[in-house]
């Protein structure tokens, strides 16, 4: 114990020596937090629309002004070239075409159809279905407008239709914020913990100040905790210090307990940082280690569900990750802080975590040479 | 020489890299108290004996013996009676002189009270107690050798292990490098030294010269120049090397 106690006061007085530390350990996390909040933010706003009237009628202005009426639509061009419109949107400077053919508005009364031409550009496929459901949204609302005030039929029971209204629970306003914040704070918590720890454990074999512990009698173990504990340290302060960031800036709820949040986060780490020290028993070079370190770290954060729901992807990737640490607090983060859930709700997830952390710093220790 | 104990005991000892014998059967004793030099040109395979010795390194075939204890099956023993201060410097070039210092006692399990009294001691004998609370990576050169060799002794170790201490460091501080191993043998601990500087290898009780991974010459400095007919150790070397 005494041994350890030492060897900590030595890595703590390293740590704070480096005079990037506290760069790292507050300016760079804020920086994320503030800007990957606002700038990853899935919900879209002024889509890009061309409208090509070849009408000129009092029904389509009337389309055109419920476009114009929504938040999420800016008019970029009003034409009637249908080409024209064509060759903005190969120029990527509009996002979706309406096109109101000619006599768009005699078939509406005559026939009571009418068509209408949505061209939308899908190269992002998951905006493209976004700009569609908004567009829908608006015709639909047209759709109801007109048969109201043309038809009369408002009412008359005559073609009754139904419309849901949702109520969003553990988001009500649906802030899409809230939810990109705790996912960003599982990836800077993640990243900090896991490459401190590797680095250092590396930047000491490059220094040849591994030998000299080596040829002590000090135990594998004592030496390796010595350097995940200060991390882990360093971790949990970030994250209460992102949490508070989320509290004021973002008015992140914590619904459930900050205790529980904090011990499912210890177990975490164990298994994060250990993934570190592993990584760094196999590397001799910082460089090394560093492609090792990203490759892990990528794969982990892609497919843990920071943007899509890890429970949509295929079975076989929800499969994989059941080794990605990241996955399970990144769901844990959430259940916890959005929804409030207790320690039976994220029971799976926590011994699933404790039994990880058992085996890969058993793997760690065991990988650390203290002969070769 | 009174107490004829071996406190290292080799025979045989064999190191190999894939086909390239780094020691090649290499057979010697070190009696305690002694300074053994360790000599050889550069990749004779000096390091890797030493290494293997620490038990950093594990030997391909040979028997050994460490202050009483087996390199294969008990390291962690033989470690907590050697010290060893490496061709790489081994300080913490970020933590001061002091931090140092008490670091490595405090791996070494030594009391607190007793870390502090002897740090004093140390520092005033090495003259260094205005630096004590510089950084490594500050001070000049000779005196972080110096200060290593304390370090590697401060635990009070039976056999100290000394890979090419004082490579790089000037005349003076050689000299004075020198008076402080033999000051550490007066304490009891046994010196094993490995040097490529011949003059150094005059300071040694029994010296043992490594040509390509064998032992080729193992005596008292005197009784070696007698054996080759040569003046100092650097014609014995030198003999030896083009033989």
């Amino acid at each position: 114990m005494r041994i350890l106690l030492t060897l900590l006061v030595k890595e703590f007085k390293q740590i704070f020596r480096n005079r990037l530390m506290l760069p790292i350990i507050f300016v760079i996390p804020v920086v994320q937090m503030i800007l990957l909040t606002y700038a990853a933010s899935l919900e879209m706003k002024g889509i890009s629309m061309a409208v090509v009237d070849q009408d000129y009628s009092q029904a389509s202005r009337l389309l055109v002004s419920r476009f114009e009426g929504s938040p999420f639509f800016e008019i970029s061009l009003t034409t009637s070239d249908y080409q024209k419109a064509v060759r903005e949107l190969t120029r990527d400077r509009v996002d979706v075409i309406l096109h109101m053919p000619h006599e768009f508005e005699k078939r509406l009364y005559s026939e009571k159809e009418t068509d209408l031409q949505l061209v939308v550009n899908a190269i992002n496929a998951t905006e493209a279905g976004l700009v569609n459901a908004y567009c829908t949204r608006i015709l639909f609302d047209y759709n109801t407008q007109v048969r109201a005030e043309w038809f009369g039929l408002e009412g008359s029971g005559r073609q009754t239709t139904l419309e849901m209204i949702p109520r969003y629970w553990y988001n009500p306003l649906l802030d899409y914020k809230i939810y990109m914040f705790s996912g960003i704070l599982v990836i800077i918590v993640t990243m900090i913990g896991m490459l401190l720890t590797a680095l250092n454990l590396v930047r000491e074999k490059e220094m040849g100040t591994t030998e000299q512990i080596n040829v002590t009698p000090i135990r594998k173990y004592q030496f390796l905790m010595a350097k995940l504990i200060p991390f882990m340290i360093i971790a949990l302060f970030e994250l209460a210090f992102g949490l508070m960031i989320g509290r004021l800036l973002f008015g992140l709820p914590i619904e459930g307990s900050l205790g529980l949040l904090f011990l499912f986060t210890c177990i975490y780490l164990l298994v994060v940082l250990g993934i570190g020290l592993f990584l760094s028993t196999i590397s001799n070079t910082q460089q090394q280690l560093m492609f090792l370190a990203f490759f892990f770290m990528i794969t982990f954060i892609l497919m843990s569900g920071v943007f899509t729901p890890a429970e949509s992807m295929p079975l076989w990737a929800q499969k994989i990750n059941l080794v990605n640490p990241v996955a399970y607090f990144m769901k844990v983060i959430r259940m916890i802080l959005l929804k409030g859930s207790g320690f039976r709700d994220i029971s799976r997830e926590f011994f699933s975590l404790c039994f990880y952390a058992m085996v890969i710093l058993t793997l760690a220790i065991a990988n650390y040479r203290k002969t070769t | 020489m009174v107490d004829h104990e071996h406190i290292i005991e080799v025979k045989e000892m064999v190191k190999k890299f894939g086909s390239f014998r780094a020691n090649d059967r290499l057979t010697f004793y070190v009696e305690k108290g002694e300074i053994f030099g360790f000599l050889g040109a550069n990749g004779a395979g000096k390091t890797t004996a030493i290494r293997i010795l620490c038990g950093l390194s594990y030997p391909t075939s040979g028997e050994i013996m460490v202050a009483g204890h087996d390199v294969y099956r008990e390291r962690e023993k033989i470690k907590r009676k050697i010290g060893y201060m490496s061709q790489k410097f081994s300080l913490y070039e970020d933590l001061t002189v002091s931090e140092n210092i008490r670091l490595y006692a405090g791996i070494y399990g030594l009391g607190r009270n007793q870390i502090a009294s002897r740090e004093e001691q140390l520092l005033e004998r090495l003259a260094l107690s205005h630096i004590r609370n510089r950084l490594i990576r500050e001070i000049p050169l000779g005196w972080k050798q110096k200060l290593a060799f304390s370090v590697a002794i401060f635990h009070q170790p039976a056999i100290v292990f000394l890979d090419e201490p004082t490579g790089g460091v000037d005349p003076i501080t050689r000299r004075q490098f020198w008076e402080m191993i033999h000051d550490a043998t007066e304490e009891g601990i046994t010196v094993f030294v490995t040097t490529h500087y011949m003059d150094e290898a005059e300071y040694c009780d029994r010296v043992s010269i490594m040509v390509d991974g064998r032992i080729d010459a193992l005596d008292t400095p005197a009784a070696l120049k007698q054996q080759f007919e040569s003046k100092n150790m650097n014609e014995v070397f030198l003999k030896l090397a083009r033989r």
